[in-house]
This record gives structure tokens, C-alpha cells and sequence, in this order.
């Protein structure tokens, strides 16, 4: 079925806009293929609001009839759109039909599965064009940029064809002395294929943090000598790793049962193992759906919403993923230990955790480029389901099947780190929000499927744009970057006390007054440091805003322009 | 001094809230106004923890343990320092101390009537007057047409806590003042508080009328037609009580109580729910017990924090000035407000009001002005609600506390409408239970004139306003100002505010200071002008266009801005980096630069090791007086 064949009325005037904090406007409104497109005709001067029609997450319609009304149709109805970005909408249509049509178009194109048929294949503005390179890094070019891997890792290609681990990408880097057929027979032995893989090895010290799916040991304590020699191999003579586990031990114990389970003390006699639980899955949705609820509740009872917001977990979240990346940071930087993360699956806690101690350990990946990077390393090309995870948000009334919103939850400790230190990420909020919204619904291919093997397959690399290409191309928009950055070298460590962790106030109160507040105080910082810039003269200016454009900045000379505590 | 029964202990602990962090080894010194704790690192680098008697809450013997004899005390800073003796003996001495010294009992015994800042007298005198409620109500354009200023309490015959000048109605006559005071709880009749001079309309403020179940009042009665009448954009007052309906319904059981509209023309009357100063002392009690958990889990801290009722408390504050403002601003309505005695409740909303409504107050004088105005000069009782003295528990409540929250939950909402920051609001909270000015001691302003405070002791403001480059807010718009702040009361706006309830607890903050960045960079802005400005006069010298130059390039710009002598300006030059104010410390520093030296010259290994080590905890807590102070006094 053509995707035009969803559309029974693509236009309809008259149509009432309402927007929170806005006036109502009235226009026309369109529906194609993945856009609905409100437009107000008044005077010249037209405003248009253009949504992705995958960005919708639920729309409630009401029908009513009404006397009276100016057109003496006597019917009208009222949609209610709530996008997966936060933002809710009303629409009110005359015309009981045209309402219906219009509903039944957003449900059916808004909900699409195939991968091709979404909007990002059709995506073509006219300053981007589609040949080139696609993304910002691979693996192989991330490990010759890493000079201080060349000695004791390699890049393997075993999973070439996607055949050891269909979630993994086709390069991955592994200790020198451990062989593809090793490398093969430890991914038999891990849930996924997802064996052990380097995933950060640390500039000061050289130690490394591995992530991997749990090892299946099954109820009769199954062991693999290839698994043990490959995390032997990893921590090369020196005394101890730690394997970070991210369930707790009772659930450790139970995966047992199904197949699952962890590396015994026995077998992997050099690794220490530290359970962490945290939460997963439909869990960690459903407390993105309560706290989004809790923050649109119009009651003004503070027991209320302190009590909702307590219900919702979403803080508590933050706090074990913080915690627990300060823990693996802990390990890497304070004690000089490697550290291999995992929970069962590989593919979102683990992410999550090796992802936020990067940032807090590396000043490289502070930088808006090297931020990039590490998502496409840790994320894209890591295999984090985004197909699955995010096809619905917080608004859905659909039966919840894979949603959970990991990286939303990432992108929120970020947030978290950023406000703690806000001289030390050289990208702004602006830039976290921006993700927040492209995860969900983007004109660019890089979020799309689930691993890299489907996004071969579905060629979204050759028709497809990258988002972060065209975010740092040709030059990055002011909006993006910190105007206050100031590169440090050393371990950002946030506190993880309650009282430091705050409501993500950019993302889940976007749409109300109090962004266009925080949005006066943020152009004040920007005017404040750019008069200042003039005056310093132009060397400053070059330092604090360029360094975007080198991949990945040296860091040499920083050392001297420590500023923090 | 003679209540020092030992001036120095060694080997004292300084237990760190948080057991990850090890405890420092140190010397406690006792001196007539301050505790003081001295650490000794490993490099040589003093940490001093300086602590004024007066701040201290409580002093509690912990039971002996097997490393020693512990003592805890609280600060109404909401700091805490957890000590560990080794000997018995100097605990229960430094305990015995700190009871007496924490507790004074005659007013000559407060810090103030000790401390003098190298004034003179004329310099002391002129601070008194530095800030002025009179020339504030001129600056309402009073005495106008509708309102007049009176002299009719000059001897505070009329009512003894209000202040000798009031704002009244233009034709309300003596008789009806008079009678209405007779009629008002404690003689607070109704007054102008604030005048709006767009709308016309008035906020007033009183205290509840002794109405009982059946009593009434013509004079009380024509006083508030008067105040109808002085708006004549409207022809109706609110009569606004900032109690729960439930409370004030008990009071006219006791002969007190609350308007009847019946026997009031033209008036609507309204409750506002704020709960009286046992239930806000009680709330706080349990917000600092939240505060001070040992590791709680994000449930148990959010749980809490619900379970004080805290923000529920600010809220109702916020609610009720937010209400004010409206009626004042959008409905042209004038306003009277009252609680039971006027004092407490009522100087909190009358005073968020006038925030609300006029920018002015929103400003680093402007806010003296107002707390001078609504706080000082109205009767609220900071000797009681504070504890200055040792007196009646129960009269103790932190309501100035919870108007300085309420203000800081505005600059929340509202980033660029403040000309001051979070610390001026910390710094005047400090200075209120500090005692070392003399503004805040006392009730009323009969009492201090009775005190002779003016001549016994000094003024905060100017002190103050010396240190004012550290209390500005960078992003703040004069653009801005003319406009009426409609913040949105949602519960999802009230924050808890850490940057107060654990102020001293350093890990739990930013790392990074936003506004000490903005600060440093305006500052070197500012500095830049003046270079600029200097060196223009220079060649217009050299030009013969003015005459001989008074003195060395520099020193007029030092004379011009007192802010160069403070220890940020130097610095920043001195060696281009920004390290001891982005560190968030600047506020500590005080006016005295040794501390800041003290940082400056840390051993950079040791810098590095608190970033990474373990957990942020505080590295140190220092109190914000200099040390010039002190021994000026010890």
C-alpha cells in the first residue's frame, strides 16, 4: 500500500491551532506522506509549523456537534496531538469527517514499521548531498586515532558478516594475543554473541573498560576457557579487574535458570565481581510515562507532586546510573583497575554506564565532536535497539512491547553532569535536547534500526543522511556549544547525593514559560562571554569555540589551563 | 571571657558527615565570639573553620565512644560540625563553654555592642542612615492626593510596634486612626504598606480586629473605607487573611478573629492558609533532618522532603503574595492584609508583593530597602524569632527565612530579574542571626531606639554594599524591570534549595560555578572601562586639555571602585587564571584575601586529589567572617 493511500483529506482550512503558552492561531492543515503541516495565512507574513508525523506519539480525538458554529456546518472535532517530544497540540477541525479522516491518517502513518518507507529515506535538502563517508568514525579509524591501544589490541573482523554477533559491529577491538576462533567460541558463550569488547582504555593509566552480554553459565555452571583466557588477557598480569555487574546478585543468580548467569570467582580468579541493580525495560518506560504524567498534573498540591515525582523512579534511575558509572570510574582512574560492565543483554544499562564513565574520565569526549563520537561508538554502532526502544514515548496508549527509554535516561545523567560542571562539556543543553527529540523522530538516518547489520541491510547509509555529520557540518550552530567551556583534564565526578540530581527541567518542561525564561538567561551568558571575547581579542575566541573542528583535540597543553576546584 | 573555661584543645577531630571521607586532625580554639577550628594537613596548608557563638543552635554530648568523646553542634547557618575529643575532660569543658557563650542573656552581650568595623562616628551615623522607609515612600510618590505620611505614632502611643511614621489615608481622620488601633490586636491598625502608583491601588497590612463572635468597630470600619476609598479605580478592598480559615475561627473564640463582611461595606474577604510559626518551625526541624540523612536513596530523600511539608509551606507563601500582586497590579484592587498580630505572616506576603510588583525591590538596595521597610521597622520580631537571646523556645520560627526562600525560588524562575545572587540572600540570612550588625537585634523599633542601637552598634547595609560586586547577578537586565513578575506557582517550581539547607555540605554542589564565571569575566569588563577611561584622562592630560594629574595612574580607579580591594579583582590579574573563583569559594573569602592566597598556593597535586578522590565531599567549611574581625574583639 502506497503510503498516500492513508490520506483521505490532506487539506482542511479553518482549522484552530492551540499551542501551550501561545495564542490560537487559525490556518490550514495538510497531511502527507510523514508531515502534518499547519500553516496561518494572516497577512504576508506566514507561520508554519511542520511536525513529523513520526514524532506523534498518541492523538486523542473528540467529536462534537455544534450549533451555531460559523460555517453553519454543525459538526466539528477536536484532535489532540501528543508528540513524542513532549509537546501537545490541539487542533480543532471543522467538519466532523475531515476530523475523523485526518485521525485515522496521523494513526496509520505516524505508527509505520518499515524501515525504508520512513522519512529519513526521502530526506533530501539540497546543501547535503548523499555521497561520502556516512557517520563521523569507525572503528577502525577510532583505533589508529588511539595510539596507546596499538600495543596490546587489535582490531578484529570476525564478525565481518555479522555471523558471531548480529548486534555488533563488523570491527571490534580485542586483546592482541586473543585469535578470531577464540573470539568465536566466547561469543557462543554470551547471550547475543556480544563477547567481550574494548570499550574505552584510559589515557592516564592504560586500564580499559570492556563491556560484553552476560556469559551463559546456565543452571549447571557451564564454563569457556576461550571467555576466561580473552578477560585473562585483558587485565595482562596485572593483579585484578573488576566486573561490574548491573543486576543485582539475587537476579544474577536467577538468570541462571534460563540460561544466564555470571562469571564465577572460581574460573575468572583475577576478576572481582560488584553487583549494582538497576532497573530495565518496560520498568524504566513506564517511569518516563508517570513522571511526563506528574509534570503536566495541573494540581497544585506540592505533597502531590513531590509524592508523584518520588513514584515516578525516573530520579532514582539518574542516581544508580551516575552512581554506578562513578563506580567504574572509580575503579579505572582512582585504583588503576580494568573493568568489564555488562547485565544480560549487553545493549542498554551497559551502555549506559560505560558510556556516562567516558564522559566523566575522558576530556575527549566533552568535546561536541568527541560527544558525537562516543554515541556513535557506544551507541550507533554499539547496537542499542533505538528501533525497538524508542517507538513509542511517554504519551503512547499502545501496549508497550520493547520500549524503554535508555538513552533518553543517558542524556538526562549528562544533563546532570553538565549542571554540575558547567565549564566542562564544551556542547549545551541545546544540544542534549536536540538528540532527545532526533531519537525519537529525525529527518536522518542515524537512529534508524537496531544494529548495524539491519542498517546494511536496509541501506541506510547509502540514502540515508547522518545526523551528526550534518550537526557538525559546516559549522556547528552557536546554540549547540557552552559558552563557558573551559577543556580540563581530569575526572569530572559528579555527586550522586539526592540533592544533586535535579528534574531535567529543559526537557520535561520544555514547553512551557519557564523555557523562554531559561532561554533570556542563556542568551544574557552567551552576550556576556561574547562581549567579553571582543575585548580579550580574537586569540581567546579562537580557543573556546573551534575546537569542535578538530576531531577528537589533543589535550596536551590543558594541564596548564586547570580551572576546577 | 570568663565563660571560656578552656581557650585551646589539640587533637580535636572534625568528623566529615560522610563516612567515606577521612576525618581531619586539628586544634580547637574558644574565643569571645568565635569557635575556632584549625586542621592540619599534611602540606602545611591551613583549613580554618570559623564559627560565630551566636550562630550556634545547639550543643549536644553524643554518648563516649571507643575514639573518643563526641560533640555535635548545629548552627542556624545549618552548618553542622561533628567534633571528637580524646579526653573526656576537654569535651565536657568546650561543652560547657559553648553552652554559655552560644546563649546570651542580656542584649549588651550580642557581638554587635562588641564589633566595630573602623567607623568613625560620622561614618556610623551615616550608615544608619543609608537607608531610609521614608524616602522609599517618597519614591511611591507619597504623600500624594489619596495618602499622607503621619507623624501620629511618633511616640509609639498609638501602637508600640509599629514604626513612629505610617502611611494613612488622606481622610481618615484621628479618631477613626485611633479607633481602629483600639480595635486591632496589639494596636496595628491598618497602615500603607505599598502604593502602586500605576493603579492607584494600595497594599495595607494590620493585624486581625478583635472581633470575637458579635464585636464591632464603626471607627475600624470607616478606616478600611477610608483605604476603599483612597483607590478610586475600584470600589471595593480585598481583606486578605493569610491564615488557614480554621485558626482564625478559633481566635474568635479569644475575643480576636476576622473581618465580617456584613458589617464591612465593600469589602471581599479572603483566607490564604499559610500555617502559623509552630507548624513552620516544626516543618523545618524535619527538612534539616532530611538535610542531614547519611546516604539516603533518592526515595528516602524526595519522601522526606514531602513529609517536612517544607515547599508545601513556601508555596502557600508564594500563593498568597502572588494573590497580592494580582489584585494590586491586574485588578486595580487595594489590598489589606493581616495574619493574628500582623508581624510574621503578613510581612511575609506584603513583602513578596511588593517584589512582585515593583522592581525596584528586585535590586541590591531596593531589598534593604523592603526588609528595612516591611521587616525591621513593621515589628517583626527577630530577637524571638531568631534566639538572639536565650528566651521562649516557642516563639522561635524561621518566617524570614522562608520569605528569603520564596525570593530565591523567584530567581529561580526568573534568571535575569535580580540584580543580587543566591549569596546576598545567604550572606543577609547569616547576618540575621549573626548579630554583629545591629539591625537585626531587637523586636521592634521602639525597643531599639530604646537600646540606643544606633549609637551602640552599626548598620549591616554598608557593609553590604561595600561587598556589593560579590552579591550582583551577572545576567541581570535592567530591560527587564518594569515589568510585574508572574510566576507560575505549579508544585513542580519549588525546589529544594541545597544552596541554604546544605550550604555547608561543599560536595553536594556544583563544581563549577556558572556565576562566578560571569563574574570574573564582568568584572575584568569593568576593569577594562576603567583602564580605558584612565588612559583617555592620561593623553587629554598630556594634552594640556586637563590639568595635572592627582596621583599615579591606578590610583584613582582604587578610589573610584571599592571593589579593587577586594581579593577577586587581583587575583584575576595577577595570574590569569580564574582557579579560587571558579572553585565556588569567592563568598568565603570574605573580605579577607589570605584565604584565597591560602588556595592559590595549594599544592596542585592535592587540587587534583579532591576532584578525583572517592566522593565530592566538602573540603572544608569556613564561616564567612574575616579574621580582621576577630581579633579585633578577642
Amino acid at each position: 500500500m502506497e503510503l498516500s493511500e492513508h490520506i483521505k483529506t490532506a487539506n482542511v482550512e479553518d482549522v484552530t491551532l492551540r499551542r501551550p503558552f501561545h495564542p490560537a492561531l487559525r490556518g490550514t492543515l495538510c497531511v502527507t506522506s510523514h508531515h502534518l503541516l499547519f500553516s496561518d495565512r494572516k497577512d504576508e507574513a506566514s507561520w508554519q509549523l511542520l511536525i513529523l508525523l513520526k514524532n506523534i506519539d498518541a492523538i486523542e480525538k473528540s467529536v462534537e456537534n455544534l450549533f451555531g458554529y460559523p460555517r453553519a456546518m454543525g459538526s466539528s472535532g477536536t484532535i489532540t496531538i501528543k508528540c513524542k517530544d513532549l509537546l501537545v497540540l490541539q487542533l480543532e477541525i471543522p467538519g466532523m469527517e475531515e476530523c475523523l479522516n485526518i485521525a485515522s491518517s496521523i494513526e496509520a502513518l505516524s505508527s509505520l514499521e518499515s524501515v525504508t518507507e520512513m522519512y529519513p529515506f526521502f530526506y533530501r535538502p539540497s546543501h547535503l548531498t548523499l555521497n561520502g563517508p556516512w557517520g563521523l568514525s569507525s572503528t577502525e579509524q577510532y583505533y589508529k586515532q588511539t595510539e596507546r591501544l596499538w600495543d596490546r589490541w587489535r582490531v578484529s573482523t570476525v564478525n565481518s558478516d555479522y555471523s558471531v554477533c548480529p548486534s555488533y559491529p563488523s570491527a571490534v577491538i580485542v586483546p592482541r594475543e586473543v585469535d578470531d576462533d577464540k573470539l568465536i567460541r566466547s561469543a557462543r558463550f554470551r547471550q547475543g554473541g556480544r563477547f567481550p569488547v574494548l570499550s574505552y582504555c584510559h589515557h592516564r593509566n592504560g586500564m580499559v573498560i570492556m563491556r560484553s552480554s552476560q556469559p551463559l553459565t546456565g543452571a549447571n555452571k557451564k564454563r569457556c576457557k576461550e571467555d576466561e583466557l580473552l578477560l585473562q588477557a585483558v587485565i595482562d598480569g596485572s593483579e585484578l579487574g573488576y566486573i561490574i555487574d548491573l543486576r543485582s546478585a539475587q537476579q544474577a543468580q536467577q538468570a541462571r535458570m534460563t540460561g544466564g548467569g555470571f562469571e564465577s570467582k572460581s574460573f575468572y580468579s583475577h576478576w572481582k565481581r560488584i553487583h549494582r541493580h538497576h532497573e530495565r525495560g518496560k520498568i524504566v518506560q513506564e517511569s518516563l510515562i508517570k513522571l511526563v504524567e506528574a509534570c503536566s498534573d495541573p494540581s497544585h498540591s506540592v505533597d502531590r507532586w513531590l509524592s508523584k515525582l518520588e513514584n515516578s523512579k525516573w530520579l532514582s534511575h539518574v542516581h544508580s546510573a551516575l552512581s554506578t558509572a562513578g563506580l567504574v570510574v572509580e575503579c579505572v582512574e582512582r585504583d588503576g583497575h580494568s573493568v568489564l560492565v555488562h547485565g544480560s543483554e549487553g545493549t542498554d544499562n551497559t551502555l549506559l554506564v560505560s558510556s556516562l564513565a567516558q564522559l566523566i574520565l575522558d576530556p575527549a569526549s566533552r568535546t561536541v565532536t568527541g560527544f558525537l563520537c562516543l554515541l556513535e561508538r557506544e551507541w550507533i554502532q554499539a547496537g542499542h535497539p533505538f528501533q525497538q526502544r524508542c517507538a513509542h514515548s511517554a504519551y503512547s496508549h499502545a501496549r508497550l512491547k520493547q520500549e524503554c527509554p535508555i538513552f533518553l535516561l543517558l542524556l538526562d545523567c549528562v544533563w546532570q553532569v553538565w549542571r554540575q560542571f558547567p565549564l566542562a562539556l564544551e556542547f549545551s543543553e541545546a544540544l542534549l535536547l536536540r538528540l532527545a527529540q532526533e531519537v525519537y523522530a529525525s529527518n536522518y538516518g542515524t537512529f534508524l534500526c537496531n544494529s548495524e547489520q539491519e542498517r546494511c541491510a536496509a541501506g541506510v547509509k547509502e540514502n540515508t543522511h547522518c545526523l551528526f555529520q550534518s550537526l557538525l557540518r559546516p559549522d556547528i550552530e552557536e546554540q549547540y556549544l557552552n559558552p563557558l567551556y573551559e577543556p580540563t583534564d581530569l575526572a569530572i565526578w559528579p555527586s550522586v547525593h539526592p540533592q544533586s540530581l535535579q528534574l531535567w527541567t529543559g526537557l520535561f518542561l520544555r514547553w512551557t514559560e519557564y523555557a523562554q525564561n531559561m532561554e533570556e538567561a542563556r542568551e544574557e551568558v552567551w552576550s556576556i562571554v561574547k562581549e567579553h571575547h571582543e575585548q580579550a581579542g580574537p586569540d581567546r575566541t579562537n580557543n573556546t569555540l573551534s575546537t569542535h573542528c578538530d576531531t577528537l583535540t589533543p589535550f596536551e597543553n590543558l594541564m596548564d589551563e586547570l580551572t576546577i576546584l | 571571657m570568663e565563660h571560656i573555661i578552656t581557650p585551646k584543645v589539640e587533637y580535636v577531630k572534625l568528623l566529615n558527615t560522610y563516612p567515606e571521607k577521612k576525618s581531619a586532625l586539628g586544634t580547637l580554639y574558644l574565643t569571645a565570639t568565635h569557635l575556632i577550628y584549625v586542621e592540619q594537613t599534611n602540606n602545611n596548608a591551613r583549613t580554618e573553620t570559623w564559627v560565630l557563638h551566636h550562630h550556634i543552635l545547639s550543643v549536644e554530648k553524643l554518648p563516649l565512644t571507643a575514639s573518643g568523646c563526641p560533640l555535635l553542634i548545629r548552627c542556624k547557618t545549618f552548618q553542622l560540625l561533628h567534633l571528637l575529643f580524646q579526653r573526656e575532660r576537654d569535651c565536657q569543658d568546650v561543652f560547657q563553654s559553648l553552652l554559655r557563650l552560644s546563649q546570651p542573656v542580656k542584649e549588651e552581650e550580642l557581638y554587635a555592642f562588641l564589633y566595630n568595623p573602623h567607623q568613625n562616628e560620622e561614618d556610623r551615623r551615616q550608615g544608619w542612615e543609608f537607608i531610609s522607609v521614608a524616602n522609599d515612600f517618597s519614591r511611591m510618590g507619597l504623600s500624594n492626593e489619596y495618602w499622607e505620611i503621619s507623624h501620629l505614632n511618633k511616640n509609639y502611643e498609638i501602637c508600640s510596634t509599629y514604626p513612629s511614621i505610617l502611611g494613612l489615608p488622606k481622610n481618615a481622620s484621628v479618631a477613626v486612626v485611633t479607633g481602629s488601633a483600639k480595635f486591632r490586636s496589639r494596636g496595628r491598625l491598618p497602615v500603607l504598606s505599598y502604593y502602586h502608583k500605576d493603579t492607584k491601588a494600595a497594599l495595607c497590612r494590620c493585624s486581625q480586629p478583635l472581633s470575637g463572635l458579635t464585636s464591632r468597630c464603626v471607627e475600624d470600619e470607616q478606616m478600611l473605607q477610608a483605604i476603599s476609598q483612597a483607590n478610586s479605580n475600584c470600589p471595593f478592598i480585598y481583606v486578605v487573611d493569610t491564615r488557614p480559615k480554621l485558626n482564625a475561627m478559633a481566635n474568635r473564640a479569644a475575643g480576636k478573629g476576622y473581618e465580617n463582611e456584613d458589617n464591612y461595606s465593600n469589602i471581599r474577604f479572603q483566607f490564604q492558609g499559610i500555617e502559623n510559626i509552630h507548624i513552620m518551625r516544626n516543618s523545618l526541624q524535619k527538612l534539616l533532618e532530611v538535610c542531614s540523612m547519611k546516604s539516603p536513596s533518592m526515595s528516602d530523600y524526595l519522601t522526606g522532603l514531602e513529609n517536612s511539608g517544607w515547599l508545601r509551606h513556601i508555596k502557600s507563601v508564594m500563593d498568597a503574595g502572588v494573590f497580592l500582586a494580582k489584585a494590586v497590579c491586574d485588578e486595580r484592587v487595594s489590598v489589606l492584609v493581616h495574619c493574628s498580630d500582623g508581624w510574621d505572616r503578613t510581612a511575609q506576603v506584603c513583602s513578596l508583593a511588593c517584589i512582585l510588583l515593583d522592581p525596584y525591590y528586585r535590586t541590591i538596595k531596593g531589598l534593604m530597602v523592603l526588609i528595612e521597610k516591611e521587616w525591621i521597622s513593621f515589628g517583626h520580631k527577630f530577637s524571638h524569632r531568631c534566639g538572639h537571646l536565650d528566651t521562649d523556645p516557642k516563639e522561635v520560627s524561621p518566617v524570614f527565612t522562608q520569605f528569603l526562600e520564596c525570593v530565591w525560588q523567584l530567581s529561580e524562575q526568573f534568571p535575569c530579574v535580580f540584580e543580587f545572587n543566591e549569596r546576598y540572600l545567604i550572606e543577609i540570612h547569616n547576618q540575621v542571626y549573626a548579630c554583629q550588625y545591629g539591625n537585626f537585634i531587637g523586636n521592634c523599633q521602639k525597643e531599639r531606639l530604646d537600646m540606643r542601637l544606633h549609637e551602640k552598634t552599626f548598620s549591616l547595609w554598608p557593609y553590604l554594599l561595600k561587598n556589593q560586586h560579590l552579591y550582583r547577578n551577572p545576567l541581570y537586565r535592567r530591560s527587564l524591570e518594569s515589568t510585574v513578575l508572574r510566576p507560575s506557582t505549579l508544585p513542580l517550581h519549588f525546589k529544594f534549595w541545597c544552596g541554604m539547607y546544605n550550604h555547608y555540605d561543599r560536595g553536594m554542589h556544583p563544581k563549577q560555578s556558572v556565576l562566578d564565571q560571569l563574574l570574573s569575566l564582568t568584572q575584568k569588563q569593568v576593569e577594562g572601562e576603567r583602564t580605558m577611561t584612565e588612559l583617555q584622562r592620561q593623553l587629554a592630560v598630556a594634552d594640556g586639555v586637563l590639568p595635572d594629574p592627582s596621583g599615579p595612574i591606578n590610583t584613582p580607579a582604587e578610589q573610584d571602585s571599592p571593589s579593587e580591594k577586594t581579593p577577586t579583582a587581583p587575583v584575576v590579574q595577577s595570574n590569569g587564571s580564574c582557579a579560587p573563583l571558579i572553585n565556588g569559594d569567592a563568598e568565603e573569602a570574605g573580605p579577607g584575601a589570605e584565604k584565597c592566597n591560602e588556595k592559590e598556593g595549594a599544592d596542585p597535586g592535592a587540587t587534583e586529589h579532591d576532584l578525583t578522590s572517592s566522593e565530592d565531599k566538602p573540603v572544608s567549611v569556613e564561616t564567612e567572617h574575616s579574621k580582621e574581625e576577630v581579633h579585633e574583639s578577642s
